[in-house]
């Protein structure tokens, strides 16, 4: 069971690696993700019916991300409107694409053909099957995570990193920031699709419904996981958003198995993530009024304090 | 080296707002030459910057950058001849990212690529050029940590590594204090000589632009209405720029605050 928890929050954990691109890294809010995480799972699942193969459905599922992103930076950077609305038509626009992929059927199922999770337990016999998906997932995910942290290392990435904070900068050193918008979101919705591909093998079958509510799931993630440590390595911050996933999933989990006792049912999850987004947001907020009331407490003292000398 | 031909801005056009920014203007900028740029609040200068920045369209007119028309090229394709500096500290360096990242990125101007640019050697000569402004410790730390005048001798630094063809100066130490302008101001001077390098800037101090530079330019309303050189340039007083711009706008002030609405 607990297997299970971790295994979920890993697949999830890609996903939220590719919000935390365009949400923290590109500072631009982008709600694409709901659209392209079900266009990955739709693709690889379609791609795995039709006997592809497992690597190139997965690497097809994460172009076809690539190709969301790109229709959203597209849209942001040519009608010069906000990211979020940019976003908000794609992920409309994907409903009716990923019901086409799927054959014009809101889910098809993986039941007879054979996944990534199928082929784990084969390759890691020597463990139960559970843990044989668990390590599987594992290294997929430190993979990524690997290749995620090398690229923000490189100049490119450096220059990502630098357009979420000042677009001035960028355009000061002669780069166009239409172009590093392309690539980020490119990049981010890759990996979104790419979770996505690997949540239907998980599950056994793509929906055109996968992604509803899934960008504030994945901003609860990273906000969790910005509680556990404050760093700005990269191999830290993506870090933290994988554990931040895992602890989403473990909570959701808790939610589904006690939450009977207080009368919830799965019905309330957006509910509460929802939720659980507005008191991370607003924690963060009262813990820096609360420093800023420490310093100020700290100042007084100070000057109470060279008050009191210079009376003496 | 830059040859600006009856530019003229209009923004809002056609409505209740409609505001000539600049008029007819014509300018020729000679290689090497260090021109001062005075004139009051509203009277064109940060316009005519970002016309040659690239950060607006002109409504007509043409800006040749060494030889090349560059009216209808973008901002970050001028930038690779244009190094310009804010009046803000923050628009020149990116806050949440180390003082190495931000000289790694303005190492070389365009596109970046999958490579490693942050390598021993690099640092070193970043290092190295760090010492100038006392940098060379917190190579590591976030330049959102460093002081007002800091981010502004960093931002210096930073865009005098790719020697740019024109420095555009638009009042850079209008945001320092006394000290740290004076520091930002020499390090100005001192890269300018040592580079060799063509530059305009935007300074309300009129004693400084009489000081500084081999030209004088005066703006007011949209127009250039004095540009002296030379010779000429030196023998100026701030009473003769004040009596000068009295006789040309045939306005009368009581002492150069008119000139200076700060």
């Amino acid at each position: 069971m607990i297997e299970g928890i971790f295994v979920e929050g890993l697949i999830f954990s890609i996903m939220v690696l590719g919000i935390l691109i365009s949400y923290r890294i590109l500072d631009l809010a982008d709600l694409t993700c709901d659209g392209s995480v079900a266009t990955g799972a739709a693709v690889a699942t379609m791609c795995i019916v039709g006997g592809m193969g497992i690597p190139a459905s997965l690497i097809l599922a994460f172009l076809s991300g690539v190709v969301c992103g790109i229709v959203t930076a597209t849209i942001h950077n040519k009608l010069h409107i906000p990211g979020l609305l940019a976003g908000i038509l794609t992920m409309t626009m994907l409903y009716s694409v990923n019901l086409r992929i799927l054959g014009n059927k809101a889910n098809v199922s993986l039941v007879r053909v054979d996944t990534l999770y199928r082929l784990f337990p084969e390759f890691f016999s020597f463990v139960p099957a559970a843990f044989a998906s668990l390590i599987g997932s594992l290294i997929v995910v430190l993979i990524v995570k690997g290749l995620m942290d090398l690229f923000f290392r490189t100049d490119l990435g450096l220059a990502l990193g630098a357009l979420g904070g000042n677009e001035q900068v960028i355009i000061s050193q002669g780069m166009n920031p239409a172009t590093l918008k392309l690539i980020g979101l490119g990049l981010s919705n890759g990996l979104i699709a790419l979770s996505g591909g690997l949540l239907a093998q998980y599950q056994g079958f793509a929906d055109a419904n996968l992604g509803q509510g899934m960008v504030v799931q994945g901003l609860a993630a990273i906000m969790i996981g910005e509680f556990l440590f404050s760093s700005n390595r990269i191999t830290l911050i993506t870090l933290r958003a994988v554990l931040g996933a895992i602890i989403y999933k473990g909570l959701m989990f808790l939610g589904r198995k006690y939450g009977y006792l207080i009368g919830i049912t799965p019905n309330d999850f957006k509910l509460l993530t929802g939720i659980l987004v507005i008191i991370s947001l607003a924690v963060a907020q009262t813990r820096a009024m609360a420093s800023a009331k420490g310093a100020k407490k700290k100042a007084l003292e100070r000057t109470k304090g060279f008050a009191e000398g210079n009376n003496a | 080296m830059l040859e600006i031909s009856h530019v003229t801005k209009v923004f809002f056009p056609g409505t209740v707002n409609e505001k000539l920014a600049l008029e007819d203007i014509n300018l020729t900028v000679n290689d090497g030459d260090v021109i001062c740029v005075i004139g009051s609040n509203g009277s064109g200068k940060s316009t005519l910057f970002n016309m040659i920045a690239g950060t607006f369209p002109v409504t007509s007119g043409t800006i040749k950058l060494q030889g090349k028309d560059i009216t209808n090229s973008p901002e970050y394709k001028r930038a690779f001849m244009i190094g310009r500096i804010f009046q803000d500290p923050t628009k020149g360096t990116s806050a949440n990212m180390s003082v190495q990242d931000n000289m790694n990125l303005a190492s070389f101007k365009g596109m970046k690529g999958l490579k490693f640019g942050l390598t021993k050697e690099r640092k070193a000569q970043f290092r190295e050029m760090l010492k100038q402004i006392g940098l060379e410790d917190r190579m590591e730390d976030n330049v959102g940590l460093l002081s007002g005048g800091q981010r502004q001798a960093l931002t210096l630094l930073m865009t005098t590594l790719s020697r740019p063809s024109l420095m555009l100066l638009d009042e850079h130490t209008a945001a320092l204090d006394p000290r740290n302008a004076e520091i930002v101001m020499d390090l100005t001077k001192e890269y300018i000589e040592r580079f060799n390098l063509t530059a305009m800037m935007v300074t309300h101090n009129m004693q400084f632009a009489i000081d500084y530079g081999n030209r004088l330019i005066m703006m007011d309303e949209g127009h250039i209405i004095l540009d002296v050189s030379g010779e000429e340039k030196k023998s100026l007083t701030v009473q003769g720029l004040v009596d000068e711009f009295r006789k040309i706008r045939k306005k009368d002030f009581d002492s150069d605050e008119g000139l200076l609405t700060k």
